[in-house]
C-alpha cells in the first residue's frame, strides 16, 4: 500500500499519521504538500489532524482551496481510498466530499479524551478488520466534531449504512452519535478520532491498528489505477 | 508621551520614570554613553534594565544556583538549558513566568506565555515535545476566578493543540495568596541531536541578521517593564502591553527554523528569539555573548502599523518572531526556506567590528551606545533583606483533631488543590506527536524519546504554602517534591528550571524570601544532583501592597532509561503488598489540613532531611527499575490517606492496611515517603533492597479502602471516594 498523508500549513498530525503507517503497520508513506497537484500512483490519500491555516475563519473553510484539493477530489472520483481524521474530516465535510458539517462541541470546550466507540459497519475498506458491533476505544482531541447533518441527509446515511462509528458516550454532541462517516461510494471516510494515536500498547492501546489493517487489506494486491 | 523629545527634554521632563527606570539609573546610563541620551536610548535602556531581562535584583540571588554537573551541555544564559541523556540525544527545556499579562488579560496572556516558551526552545535548535504548566489561582468559585481560570486555560489549550505539542499537565493550585496575583508559569521541553546546540549569537563581521516570522506591531510594547513593576488597582489601563498570540504563524516560524537548523548548521551563527523587549533584547544580547558590535536599518523591519517611532518598534513584543544571525553569503539560501513557509523574512542588519550598537531609522542614527551598556553594566542591586514579622515568631506547632476521619477524607478529595483535574487538562491535547506514555493526571508526565529506548519524565511544582512559613526549608521541600514525582515514574531526576515568583525586590521583607528560599533550592538541587539549567524571575507579584506568598516553580525533568520500567500510582491488582517508605510525624504546619481546618497556615517547619529524602528517592528508583513494584506514587498533599485513596481510583481497586499511627497523622504532610505496592512473589527481592526504610503496611483488594490506626479506623467505598475526588473541582469550576 502507498500512502500519501497530505500536510496543509497548520496540520499537526501529519507526521504521527507516517510514524503509523511506515513504523507501526510498515506500509509507504510519503507527505505530500498542499501546493502539490497530483497524487498519481498513491493507493490511499490521508488527510490529517491539526489546525489548517490555523482553522481561522472555520475549521477547513480555507484548507478546501488548497492546491491539492482537487487533486484530492478527483482522486475520490476515481474510486480511490481516502481518508479524513478530525480536521480532515473537517476539510472533506468543508470540500463537499462528505455530507455534513462539524461545529462547535455542546461543551464549546476542546475535548481531549479516551472515547469508547461502537463499529457500526464492518464492512468497510476502512473497519473490515473490525467485528461489527464491537465497542474499541479511540482518542479524541478536538474542538469542533459535533456532527451535525439535515435530517434527510441523516436519514440517507442511515438508510445506506454509512455511519461507520459511533460514540458509546457522546462528547460533543453529535446526532446520532456519530464519530465517523463514508460516503455513499464507500471510498471516502472521514472520522473525528484518531486511530494514529492508538496504534502502540506502549501508549495506551492498539484499538486504531484496525483502520490500518482494513485498509492494509482492502489495497492488498491491487493497488489503485489512478484515473488517466 | 511625544517621541519627539530632545536628550535635554528627556533629561528634563523624564519620561523614563513611568516605563520603570529610576534618576539614579537614568544618570548611571548617561555616564555609561558619556552625554545626554536620545528618546529612543532611553527607551531601550529601559527594557533591557528591567528586572525580567536584567534580572538586577535577583542576580545576587541566581549567582548562588548550582548549574553544572557532569550531564549538562549548556547552563543557564541561552534560550534554555541543555542536558545529555545518552544515545547521542539532549534533552532542552525552560520554564517562563507570564503573570502579569494573565492577570489583565487571561486568554492572550496565557497563550503567549505558552508561545514564548516554545520559541526559546526551538530557537536551541531542538523539537519541542512537551509543554507543562504551573498555574495558581484564589478560590475557584469566585465567580472573577472562574472567569480567569478559564480564560487561562482555554488560552494554554488554543495555543498548544493548535501548534500540535502536547501539554502534559503540571499542576494547577488554589489559595487566597493568588486572587489578585496569579501565577501561570508555562514550561516547554525539547528533544535534540547533542551536535547540533545553537546559542543566541552575533558574530562575525559582516554577518547578516535576519528578521523572521510575524511584522511587528504596537503589542506588548515595553512589556518587559509592564512585567517589572508592582500592579495598582487599576489595571485595566495596562492591557496595550499585552501580545496577542497567532499559533499559526508560530508552527510556521517553528517549522522553518528547525529546517535551517538541520540543513544550514554550518551558515547559522545564531538565533534566538525575541521575547521581552523583544527586538533590542534579542538582537544586542546576541551581539553582547559574541563581543560584537552591530547595525540595524530599521525601516527594513517588517511592520503591521504605519508610522511606528524607533522606540515602538524595537520594544514591541508583537510574537512569533525570531532573529537569525547568519554567514555573509547565505542570506538568500536561508531566506528561500522562510519563503516556501509563506513567511516574513529579511535582512535587517549587519555584525560590526567595534562594540556599538547603532539604529538607523529614516536616514538618521537614533542610537549609538557601547552594547555593554544594554547588557554587561545593567546596574545589580544587592538589596536589604530583612525577615518579615510573621517568621520571627512562628505560633506554637497545630496538632489536629480528628473526629470522623472519612469525613476529613472526603474533605481533601474534594479541595480543589486534590481534586481531579480533569476538567482543565482534557482541554488540552496530550496525545499530538504520539510519543505521550502518561498523560496528564499521574505523578508526571511521560513522553517516549523516538530512536531510543528511553523515555523522559517531567513535572512543574510549587507549593508556597511551605515558603509562607519557612522560604528556605519550603523552596529545599519544592524541590524534593519535583523530584519525588520523577521518581515515582521511574525516573532519575535530572536538572530543573525555575520560576521565581516573588513579591516587590525593593522591600527587604520580600528579598529576605527570594534569598532564603534559593538557600534552600541550592541545598536541595545538590543532593538530588539536578542542577538548574534555565529558569526566569518574576518579581513584582503584589497588588496594592499585598505579595503572593512566596512561590518558585520548580520544573524537573528526568530520565526513564528503560520503557518496560514506568511506574504509575494505580493499583494494579489484588494481593499486592503495600509499603510506606519514609517517616510519617506530626507534622501538621502549612499543611493542606491545616488550611482547610483553620484557614490558613502559621507554626514552623521540621528541616528537611536531604539525606533521608535521596536515599527513599533511590531506593523507590531502585525498585521500580527492577521491575519489583506494581504502582508508586509519592505521599503529598492531604498525606497518607489521600494518596492511598489516588493510588485506588484508576482502577477502582481498594486496600486494607493497619497503620500503627495515630489517625491523624494519616494527614500528616511528612516529606520523603512514597507508598509502592509489591506482588507478593517479589516481597523477598523488595525487603532485601529496602531494609528498614520500607514498612509494609496492608494489601491491595476489594472495592473499599479501609484503614486500621491506633486510635480508629476508616473505611470507604473507593468508587463514592472517586467520584467525590472526580467532582471537587469541576463542580466549583460551574
Amino acid at each position: 500500500m502507498k500512502a500519501a498523508v497530505v500536510s496543509f500549513p497548520g496540520s499537526n498530525c501529519d507526521d504521527d499519521l507516517i510514524w503509523a503507517l511506515e513504523t507501526v503497520c510498515h506500509q509507504a508513506a510519503t507527505k505530500v504538500l498542499a501546493s502539490a497537484t497530483t497524487l498519481d500512483g498513491f493507493d490511499l490519500v490521508l488527510l490529517p489532524g491539526g489546525f489548517s491555516y490555523g482553522d481561522y475563519l472555520r475549521s477547513g473553510a480555507i484548507a478546501k482551496f488548497a492546491p491539492i484539493m482537487a487533486a484530492v477530489r478527483d482522486f475520490a472520483a476515481a474510486g480511490g481510498y481516502v481518508i479524513g481524521i478530525c480536521n480532515g474530516f473537517q476539510i472533506l465535510t468543508e470540500a463537499g466530499l462528505l455530507p455534513g458539517a462539524l461545529q462547535a462541541n455542546t461543551s464549546l470546550e476542546f475535548r481531549c479524551a479516551q472515547a469508547p466507540l461502537v463499529v457500526a459497519n464492518a464492512e468497510t475498506a476502512f473497519s473490515n478488520a473490525y467485528a461489527d458491533g464491537a465497542t474499541i476505544t479511540l482518542p479524541i482531541a478536538h474542538g469542533e466534531g459535533n456532527y451535525y447533518a439535515d435530517p434527510a441527509t441523516l436519514a440517507a446515511l442511515e438508510a445506506n449504512h454509512q455511519v461507520v462509528f459511533r460514540y458509546a458516550d457522546n462528547p460533543n454532541g453529535s446526532l446520532n452519535d456519530i464519530a465517523g462517516i463514508v460516503n455513499a461510494q464507500g471510498n471516502v471516510l472521514g472520522m473525528m478520532p484518531h486511530p494514529e494515536r492508538a496504534v502502540e500498547a506502549l501508549l495506551g492501546g492498539t484499538d486504531g491498528l484496525g483502520v490500518f489493517d482494513s485498509l492494509m487489506a482492502a489495497t492488498k494486491g491491487e493497488p489503485h489505477v489512478q484515473h488517466a | 508621551m511625544s517621541n519627539t523629545l530632545s536628550p535635554e527634554a528627556v533629561q528634563e521632563q523624564k519620561p523614563y520614570l513611568q516605563w520603570g527606570l529610576t534618576e539614579a539609573e537614568y544618570d548611571r546610563y548617561a555616564a555609561l554613553l558619556g552625554r545626554l541620551p536620545t528618546y529612543t536610548e532611553i527607551g531601550l535602556a529601559s527594557g533591557m534594565w528591567s528586572e525580567h531581562c536584567a534580572y538586577k535584583y535577583s542576580k545576587p540571588v541566581l549567582k548562588t544556583f548550582w548549574t553544572h554537573n557532569d550531564r549538562v551541555l549548556m547552563g543557564p544564559g541561552e534560550g534554555a538549558g541543555v542536558i545529555d541523556i545518552g544515545e547521542g540525544k539532549a534533552v532542552v527545556f525552560k520554564a517562563e513566568s507570564h503573570n502579569h499579562p494573565s492577570a489583565v488579560e487571561p486568554y492572550e496572556g496565557a497563550a503567549t506565555g505558552v508561545g514564548g516558551i516554545i520559541r526559546d526552545i526551538f530557537s536551541i535548535g531542538a523539537k519541542p515535545i512537551a509543554v507543562l504548566d504551573a498555574l495558581a489561582f484564589g478560590d475557584p468559585q469566585d465567580p472573577h476566578q472562574k472567569q480567569l481560570i478559564d480564560g487561562v486555560v482555554a488560552g494554554i489549550g488554543d495555543y498548544g493543540n493548535a501548534i500540535g505539542i502536547p501539554n502534559l499537565g503540571g499542576e494547577v493550585r488554589f489559595s487566597a495568596a493568588y486572587t489578585k496575583n496569579p501565577l501561570v508559569n508555562a514550561m516547554c521541553v525539547g528533544v535534540m541531536d547533542k551536535a547540533k546546540i545553537q546559542k543566541g549569537k552575533a558574530a562575525g563581521v559582516g554577518n547578516a541578521l535576519i528578521y523572521v516570522g510575524a511584522k511587528t506591531g504596537r503589542d506588548g510594547i515595553n512589556g518587559a517593564s509592564f512585567a517589572s513593576a508592582e500592579f495598582s488597582a487599576e489595571e485595566a489601563a495596562d492591557r496595550s502591553a499585552v501580545q496577542v498570540g497567532d499559533p499559526f504563524m508560530e508552527k510556521l516560524v517553528m517549522d522553518a527554523c528547525l529546517e535551517v537548523t538541520r540543513d544550514y548548521q554550518d551558515q547559522l551563527v545564531g538565533m534566538q528569539d525575541m521575547g521581552a523587549a523583544g527586538l533590542v533584547s534579542s538582537t544586542v544580547e546576541m551581539a553582547g555573548k559574541a563581543n560584537s558590535g552591530m547595525v540595524l536599518n530599521l525601516d527594513l523591519i517588517p511592520q503591521r502599523e504605519p508610522n511606528m517611532t524607533p522606540f515602538e518598534i524595537m520594544l514591541s513584543e508583537s510574537q512569533e518572531r525570531m532573529m537569525l544571525c547568519v554567514q555573509s553569503g547565505a542570506e538568500d539560501a536561508i531566506i528561500a526556506v522562510f519563503k516556501r513557509y509563506d513567511l516574513d523574512a529579511v535582512v535587517c542588519g549587519h555584525v560590526e567590528s567595534g562594540h556599538r550598537y547603532r539604529l538607523l531609522h529614516r536616514g538618521e542614527v537614533v542610537c549609538d551606545v557601547p552594547v555593554s551598556a544594554l547588557t554587561t553594566d545593567a546596574p545589580v542591586y544587592h538589596q536589604a533583606s530583612r525577615k518579615p514579622a510573621r517568621l520571627a515568631d512562628p505560633a506554637p506547632h497545630w496538632q489536629p483533631v480528628i473526629d470522623d476521619a472519612r469525613a476529613t477524607l472526603e474533605a481533601l478529595l474534594q479541595d480543589p488543590n486534590v481534586a481531579d483535574k480533569r476538567c482543565i487538562f482534557r482541554r488540552y491535547d496530550a496525545q499530538v506527536q504520539t510519543n505521550t506514555v502518561l498523560a496528564p493526571g499521574a505523578d508526571a508526565g511521560v513522553v517516549r524519546v523516538r530512536g531510543t529506548h528511553r523515555a523522559l519524565a517531567m513535572t512543574a511544582d510549587s507549593n508556597g504554602r511551605y515558603l509562607a512559613l519557612d522560604p528556605e526549608i519550603g523552596g529545599a521541600i519544592t524541590v524534593a517534591e519535583a523530584a519525588r514525582n520523577l521518581v515515582a515514574t521511574g525516573a532519575e531526576p535530572l536538572g530543573i528550571t525555575d520560576c521565581l515568583n516573588y513579591g516587590d525586590p525593593t522591600k527587604p521583607e520580600m528579598f529576605y524570601e527570594l534569598a532564603e528560599s534559593a538557600k534552600g533550592i541550592v541545598a536541595a538541587t545538590k543532593a538530588l544532583n539536578t542542577p538548574v539549567i534555565s529558569g526566569n524571575v518574576s518579581l513584582y507579584n503584589e497588588t496594592s501592597g499585598v505579595a503572593i506568598d512566596p512561590t518558585p516553580m520548580i520544573g524537573m525533568v528526568g530520565l526513564i532509561e528503560d520503557l518496560t520500567a514506568i511506574g504509575t500510582p494505580g493499583f494494579k491488582q489484588g494481593a499486592d503488598w503495600i509499603y510506606l517508605i519514609g517517616e510519617t510525624r506530626a507534622d501538621f504546619d502549612g499543611s493542606l489540613l491545616q488550611v482547610l481546618e483553620t484557614g490558613g497556615v502559621a507554626g514552623s517547619l521540621r528541616p528537611l532531611d536531604l539525606v533521608a529524602e535521596k536515599r527513599n528517592q533511590d531506593l523507590v528508583l531502585a525498585a521500580i527499575r527492577g521491575h519489583l513494584t506494581t504502582a508508586s506514587h509519592d505521599v503529598a498533599d492531604g498525606g497518607l490517606l489521600v494518596a492511598l485513596a489516588e493510588m485506588s481510583f484508576p482502577a477502582g481497586i481498594g486496600a486494607t492496611l493497619d497503620v500503627a499511627l495515630p489517625q491523624a497523622q494519616l494527614f500528616a504532610e511528612s516529606q520523603g515517603r512514597f507508598l509502592v505496592t509489591v506482588p507478593q512473589n517479589h516481597q523477598a527481592a523488595f525487603e532485601a533492597l529496602a531494609g528498614p526504610l520500607a514498612t509494609r503496611i496492608g494489601t491491595t483488594g476489594g472495592a473499599d479502602l479501609v484503614v486500621q490506626a491506633l486510635d480508629g479506623r476508616v473505611a470507604a467505598p473507593v468508587a463514592a471516594l472517586k467520584q467525590l475526588n472526580l467532582e471537587g473541582l469541576a463542580c466549583q469550576l460551574k
